[in-house]
């Protein structure tokens, strides 16, 4: 099989799996027209719901870049027992589904919880829940290159009085950085999209912690195919143009 | 290294070994179905009268018309399960939570538009809006006024996802402007009922899966789901309000089922008296009027129906558009007002 | 812990114990708020009244049903997701071509969609009034199979392409020169190179595959005992009220989840990865 052979395979798969339905949505989404299709996005409900998913996951994927630099430092630099089962535990939010994380973070969290911490139907438990979703992206993506780090411009930079903070900043985060992005972006992807896990823990008040995706499927239960249509590109549009984004910053640090 | 490839490639196999057993598993659950002498009906229904149609169907196995008659059933959201029929759900029956749901489905050509031209308006069972409290009603919640004092919490499903929480809201707007007062009044009264809600799920059931973990005062509610909560051992007690909505659900055979005969044999067997018991003990008000036993079922004060507010689709524009709609206006007030 | 060891691998440790056990502390106090409470509890929900129960609940037939289906379906959409994600890896790798860049951005779009989307876009394209209408996709088998292939889609590229890229095409090359066949560099070479990628290309896409919940829900049409997945069927015990058997079908789906996260920690053991 030559290069053109595969490259067509994969990219006929890729088509025929993922670009030909997300079409069938953007064409569906223009149906009534362009005017139509702002008019969905822009509706308050929408804009509200858009604006609260976009503003959550970036913070999640802030809070993602810092803990999971820092988890993945601990499993790479540290050693402690038991440390095998907690690399393995990172995966658990990909192999738990969602709607079971869901129904746990809001046993955990909610009312009646055993922590005695209440945060159901607040903002914070959407962050909570995209926290869990999008944990391992960060811890992964940073894991590997920070194994194949290099140490001795680590030592070097001590031996020449750098202290471990600023020794962090000049060496260890620039070598990281395009990792870090790229488990960024998944995670903001992830969190952009997601639906299954805050359903029911985000209580789905219009306007306060309504999100996108829950905000889709009730347009599509109420036969709103065509906003609901409209809202997913625009969110679609949102979710490329910051992968791109990412792909990009992380083409350039890798090319220094 | 060798090895670990034959256990690549090994692995590789297992796919097509289980797609061997899988097919026969699947052949045999083929062959169990077509045993019967009769037909395969599917039923696509919305979720609540589940724990009904588990009793309802082997009943109606029993009865002559229904000998040799398979099911398949599917429960889900009933604005959810109607656009799955739209879009190719098989159906051959389909029982709905309001009548706009299955109305979606003449304009596709899968149910007669004279759907609802029989001795029942289409409907299979009735229902009443009640308030479903805390074990002892520790809060005396008894009048749509107690549910907007300021300490109570009110839970009700989001109105744009489930056709429970319009029932629970048009009762709500009907209950003040039954007793006389203005449109703008019942407006207002609907904005402070939203304001003491903190929770607006996804569906009815999930509504009553977060009373029953804790959330809340009060969970406005159908009959039926109260009464099936209570059986299911979960602790509440419930009021029914001097002033409530008829709840009317309906229950249509499709025009593209194959086995029209036993379908309608079917539908025509729940409004039998034998079948509307079962739908009866299961907490539902029963379209035969003989048959509503007023102990279980008390007849509220003032019983309105959606008509009273021009029916379903003028109710669906005027309140629940999410642009225009008054609720949808109330919403943004509200999530306005608390981000702010 | 003050031991200096002489190998350059030694953590930090021996330099400043407070700060390291600060960040150990840390990490592993937020991994276990996240992640390890929630799932004990699942645990302890399934189990709370007793084994007999859990076990009753997960062993109906229509669960059994949908657990045999869940493997079935992922039995055919990792495979299916493994062959072409090694291809795909394989081009990007080692050829530049216009539009390389979109290809591998358009790869990670099914981490960004919303679930509910790829129902309804499945719907919009093979649905009653679809582009390709047809009675044997949704709400059936096939359906389900095509959106679980879509949210699993990305893993194995993800997983296999960063090898490629590091190992570079030297190897492929000295081979090729040496007269063999592509096929057989893929097969001698390529595919050595990569099997650990692969493998937990592999095992994340299984997870995902069992676990997902939103798509497959918009195009299953939930027929119990037909299209009803493990997933959906966690759904539907938690709307009849029998949180214990949504419980015990979640611990069952966990379970195969953790099952799956053990294989990988062994394989990471012995591939040295930690």
């Amino acid at each position: 099989m030559g290069p053109l052979t595969v490259g067509g395979l994969s990219v006929a798969w890729l088509t025929l799996i993922v670009l030909i339905p997300l079409a069938a949505v953007v064409v569906r989404s223009f149906d009534d027209g362009a005017g139509a299709f702002w008019d969905a996005v822009t509706a308050p409900q929408a804009v509200a719901a858009i604006r609260l998913t976009v503003i959550v996951s970036l913070i999640v994927a802030a809070i993602d870049a810092v803990m999971g630099t820092l988890i993945a430092g601990v499993l790479v630099r540290d050693e402690f027992p038991g440390k095998r089962i907690v690399n393995g535990l990172i995966d658990l939010p990909f192999a738990l589904p969602t709607i079971v994380a869901g129904l746990v973070l809001l046993a955990l969290y909610g009312p009646n919880g055993p922590v005695g911490v209440n945060v159901a139907y607040t903002r914070v438990a959407v962050l909570l829940a995209l926290l869990f979703v999008t944990l391992p992206f960060v811890v992964r993506a940073v894991q590997p290159v920070l194994m194949g780090l290099e140490r001795e411009a680590e030592e070097a930079a001590e031996s020449l009085g750098a202290g471990p903070f600023t020794t962090f900043r000049r060496i260890i985060l620039p070598a990281l950085r395009p990792a870090m992005l790229a488990g960024v972006g998944l995670a903001f992807g992830r969190a952009v999209g997601e639906f299954g896990s805050i359903i029911l823990i985000s209580g789905n008040l219009p306007y306060k912690t309504e999100v996108a995706s829950v905000l889709v499927y009730g347009q599509i239960e109420s036969g709103n195919t065509t906003g609901a249509a409209a809202v997913s590109v625009f969110l679609l549009l949102v979710a490329f143009v910051v992968l791109l984004g990412i792909s990009f910053v992380a083409r350039r640090g890798e090319g220094r | 290294m060798t090895r670990r490839l034959t256990a690549l490639a090994l692995l590789a196999l297992v796919p097509l070994v289980a797609a061997g057993c899988g097919g026969p598993a699947e052949d045999g659950s083929a062959a169990n179905a077509s045993e019967g002498v009769g037909a395969q009906l599917s039923l696509v229904a919305y979720s609540t009268p589940k724990e009904a149609y588990e009793e309802l169907i082997p009943a109606f196995q029993k009865t002559p018309a229904g000998k040799g008659v398979s099911f398949d059933q599917s429960y889900g959201a009933s604005g959810d399960q109607s656009r799955a029929v739209a879009s190719g759900l098989p159906a051959d029956i389909v029982a709905l939570s309001l009548a706009p749901d299955v109305d979606k489905l003449v304009e596709p050509g899968l149910v007669d538009a004279n759907w609802a031209k029989d001795d029942y308006d289409g409907f299979v069972t009735n229902s009443v809006v009640v308030f479903a409290v805390r074990k002892g009603n520790p809060k005396n919640i008894k009048t749509w006024d107690d549910i907007v004092k300021d300490d109570v919490e009110v839970i009700t499903p989001n109105p744009f996802t489930s056709g429970g929480a319009k029932w629970n809201l048009m009762a709500a707007y009907g209950s003040q402007t039954e007793q006389g007062k203005s449109e703008q009044e019942g407006l207002e009264f609907l904005h402070n009922v939203l304001a003491n809600t903190p929770v607006q799920d996804k569906s009815a059931r999930e509504a009553l899966q977060t009373f029953a973990g804790g959330k809340g005062d009060v969970l406005l509610a159908y009959e039926n789901e109260a009464i099936t909560a209570q059986k299911a051992g979960i602790e509440l007690d419930y009021v029914v309000p001097d002033q409530t909505i008829l709840i009317e659900n309906p229950v249509a055979v499709t025009t593209e089922s194959e086995n029209q005969e036993q379908a309608e044999a079917f539908v025509d067997w729940l409004r039998t008296p034998d079948a509307q018991k079962i739908y009866a003990e299961k907490g539902y008000r029963s379209v035969l009027p003989d048959l509503v036993d007023a102990k279980t079922y008390p007849k509220p004060k003032t019983l309105f129906e959606i008509d009273a507010f021009g029916g379903w689709s003028e109710v669906n524009d005027k309140f629940f558009d999410p642009e225009n709609g008054a609720v949808a206006k109330i919403e943004r007030d509200l999530g306005v007002s608390t981000a702010g | 812990m003050k031991l200096v060891s002489p190998a350059r691998r030694d953590a930090p440790s021996s330099r400043s114990p407070s700060a390291t056990l600060l960040l150990r502390s840390v990490a592993l106090g937020y991994l276990a708020a996240l992640l390890v409470v929630p799932v004990g509890m699942v645990f302890y929900r399934a189990f709370e009244k007793g084994f007999g129960t859990a076990w009753d609940a997960v062993t109906t037939p229509p669960a059994q049903h949908a657990f045999f289906l869940t493997i079935t379906v992922a039995l055919i959409a990792v495979p299916a997701n493994a062959i072409f994600g090694v291809l795909t890896a394989w081009v990007l790798a080692h050829y530049d071509f216009r539009g390389k860049r979109l290809l591998d951005v358009l790869i990670d779009l099914p981490f960004a969609v919303s679930p509910v989307v790829v129902g309804l876009a499945l719907i919009l394209v093979w649905g009653r009034d679809g582009w390709f209408p047809s009675t044997d996709v949704i709400f059936s088998t096939p359906g389900i199979v095509l959106a679980t292939i879509f949210v699993s889609l990305p893993f194995v590229v993800r997983e296999v392409l960063p090898v490629l890229e590091e190992e570079g095409t030297d190897q492929e090359q000295a081979a090729a020169t040496l007269g063999a066949r592509g096929w057989q560099v893929f097969w001698r070479i390529t595919l050595p190179t990569i099997r650990w990628g692969l493998t937990y290309g592999v095992i994340l896409s299984t997870a995902r595959a069992i676990g997902e919940f939103g798509a497959v829900a918009v195009v299953s049409g939930k027929i119990q005992g037909r299209t009803e997945t493990l997933t959906l069927y966690v759904e539907d015990r938690f709307q009849s009220l029998d949180l214990t058997g949504a419980y015990a079908a979640g611990v069952v789906l966990a379970l195969l989840g953790v099952t799956v996260l053990a294989i990988m920690t062994l394989l990471q053991r012995r591939h040295g990865r930690i």
